[in-house]
């Protein structure tokens, strides 16, 4: 598999002077086309910056970004991104929502009409792929959150974007939806084939989604080390309570502990553990 | 303790489980509603009915409910009425449309693009704490003493705090709409148009209705400048002339115009944004 987006040295940097804070330092990866990577790690590891720098939503101050062997510069729409909430346009219902990148000039260029054609049909087929086609004609604050959540993602696909950023996108969904959501993205993963990187801090959800697990640690922020998923490419959620699952999902968790730095922390999980093995 | 009859259905309703209006924030129906507000409106009409009708009250310290409306009546049949409620509407409507039209923009820019806000927003704020009332002498030096002057008058006093206001609303649109935007390909022009007006436009119609009621508590200043006609002239003649009965008409007037205002903001509120008025 060929290489979809390089990411060579890259350090960040926030603030000056005394304000300095360097969120992430020397980070290297390599993420093939049409892979799944997650990103886990205690908070302040940077791995939304990460992801955001990837988006173009920030610069990175050291090291490059490539993406098909070009440098990024700033956003684009070959890498769209799905957030953690509030970013539908509540003023647009559900489908025109969706249909958003169509009112862009970029979405606009050198189209004919059967591509405006196929649009709507793709739209369309979005709608159905999402569980969305009765929700057409609903304002966004009519839906619960994980509906909310599939029509932000409906709105990232539309554009046929070849990198999906997923930033937390299930982090204010409960735990039943998120199952739900899980399955969801397998699926548009496996049918639109975009390289997927997602962030998240659930340990299970990072196993499961993805091919590599990328664990990262805070002060200053950088990646720890990367798991390879020892599952079948086609997931099911039985597979949450083999062996090798839950033997990683452990490890990983030990790890993200010990990265994270807070001795306070550590020092009520030790308690907390004492407290079991009694 | 025994029960009378009379408090039963009270006790039902608490066994029912339904919260009464008295709860905290509890709910309170269409009908309870307009009683309330009647009650708000009526009680205090009642109260001053009562204080201006003992014989102690000289009419010119309070004048009575009557005396105004016959004021009122008199005003409207000898002393052109309409006229000085027409031109006063027209001196705030423009002051406050010159404004709005001058604020709109600058507020897109300052709540945009950090180095406009950096010009502008310490100098806005500078000024916007000088009292317009002030400015009379020099607006007179400026721009004269015609209409222009006291239109002036009432944008100098709304103009800025608008523009504060304005550019807050701008700032406060979610970082991921306009994120979610760029990464669907849409380009600066497209994010300001599509994204952070759109999404900004809700809070800007509440903003204006706000400082179109500050527009109207300008009116009295601005009519001090050589207005020979007016609600707000009205009211500075007839103190000049202790008619006590023609300033609370004039006071009543302007009230009574701005909860006029006030309503069509609201309802144009719910007819252009109906996805934040799906529960009434």
């Amino acid at each position: 598999m060929s290489t979809k987006i390089s990411i060579q040295h890259v350090g960040k940097v926030f603030g000056e002077g005394s304000h300095r804070v360097e969120a992430l330092k020397d980070v290297s990866l390599d993420i093939a086309d049409n892979e799944f990577v997650t990103f886990v790690g205690a908070s302040g590891c940077g791995k939304s910056t990460l992801l955001r720098i990837i988006g173009g939503l920030e610069y990175h101050t050291a090291g490059d970004v490539l993406v098909d062997d070009q440098p990024i510069m700033g956003p684009g729409a070959d890498r769209a991104m799905v957030f953690q909430h509030y970013s539908l346009y509540p003023w647009l219902k559900v489908m025109e929502n969706i249909k958003f990148s169509r009112r862009l000039k970029h979405g606009r260029e050198n189209l004919t009409s059967a591509d405006v054609e196929g649009a709507s049909g793709r739209a369309d087929a979005l709608l159905s792929l999402m569980g969305l086609t009765a929700a057409a004609n609903a304002w966004p604050n009519q839906l619960s959150g994980g509906m909310q959540q599939r029509v932000a993602i409906a709105r990232a696909l539309m554009g046929r974007p070849q990198i999906l950023l997923m930033d937390e996108p299930f982090g204010a969904l409960d735990a039943q939806t998120r199952e739900v959501m899980h399955d969801l993205i397998l699926h548009v993963h496996r049918l639109e084939k975009p390289t997927l990187a997602f962030v998240t801090h659930d340990v299970e959800e990072a196993i499961y989604l993805a091919d590599r697990v990328v664990l990262m640690a805070p002060r200053p922020g950088r990646i720890d080390t990367i798991y390879e998923v020892p599952l079948p490419a086609e997931r099911e959620q039985d597979m949450k309570h083999t062996p090798e699952f839950l033997r990683l999902k452990k490890e990983i968790l030990a790890r993200i502990r010990e990265t994270s730095g807070m001795k306070t922390d550590q020092g009520m999980l030790d308690q907390l553990n004492m407290q079991e093995a009694v | 303790m025994q029960t009378r009859p009379g408090t039963r259905p009270r006790r039902a309703t608490a066994k029912s489980g339904r919260p009464g209006m008295w709860s905290i924030r509890g709910p309170l129906s269409r009908n309870q509603y307009w009683l309330f507000a009647a009650l708000g409106l009526l009680v205090p009409l009642g109260l001053w009915w009562i204080a201006s009708s003992g014989a102690a009250v000289d009419k010119v310290f309070l004048p009575g409910p009557v005396d105004v409306f016959n004021r009122l009546v008199t005003w409207y049949t000898e002393d052109d009425l309409l006229s000085d409620m027409g031109i006063s509407i027209y001196r705030v409507t423009t002051g406050f449309l010159f404004s709005a039209v001058i604020a709109l923009p600058l507020a897109l820019m300052i709540g945009t693009f950090r180095p406009v806000q950096a010009v502008l927003e310490p100098l806005t704020d500078f000024i916007r704490y000088m009292p317009a009332v002030a400015f009379i002498p020099l607006v007179m030096l400026w721009v004269g003493i015609e209409e222009s002057s006291k239109i002036s008058i009432i944008f100098i006093g709304t103009f800025f705090q608008m523009v504060l206001m304005m550019a807050e609303d701008v700032r406060r649109v979610p970082l991921a709409q306009i994120e979610a935007a760029q990464t669907m390909g849409a380009q600066k022009g497209e994010t300001i148009s599509l994204v952070i007006f759109q999404a900004a436009k809700p809070a800007l119609l509440d903003t204006l209705r706000v400082t179109m009621g500050w527009a109207w508590t300008y009116l009295v200043v601005a009519e001090l400048v050589a207005a020979n006609s007016g609600l707000g002239y009205s009211i500075l003649k007839a103190q000049r002339f202790l008619q006590t009965d023609k300033i609370f008409v004039g006071i009543i007037l302007i009230g009574l115009i701005g909860l006029v205002m006030d309503q069509l903001f609201r309802l144009a509120h719910r007819k252009a944004f109906p996805w934040l008025h799906l529960r009434s």
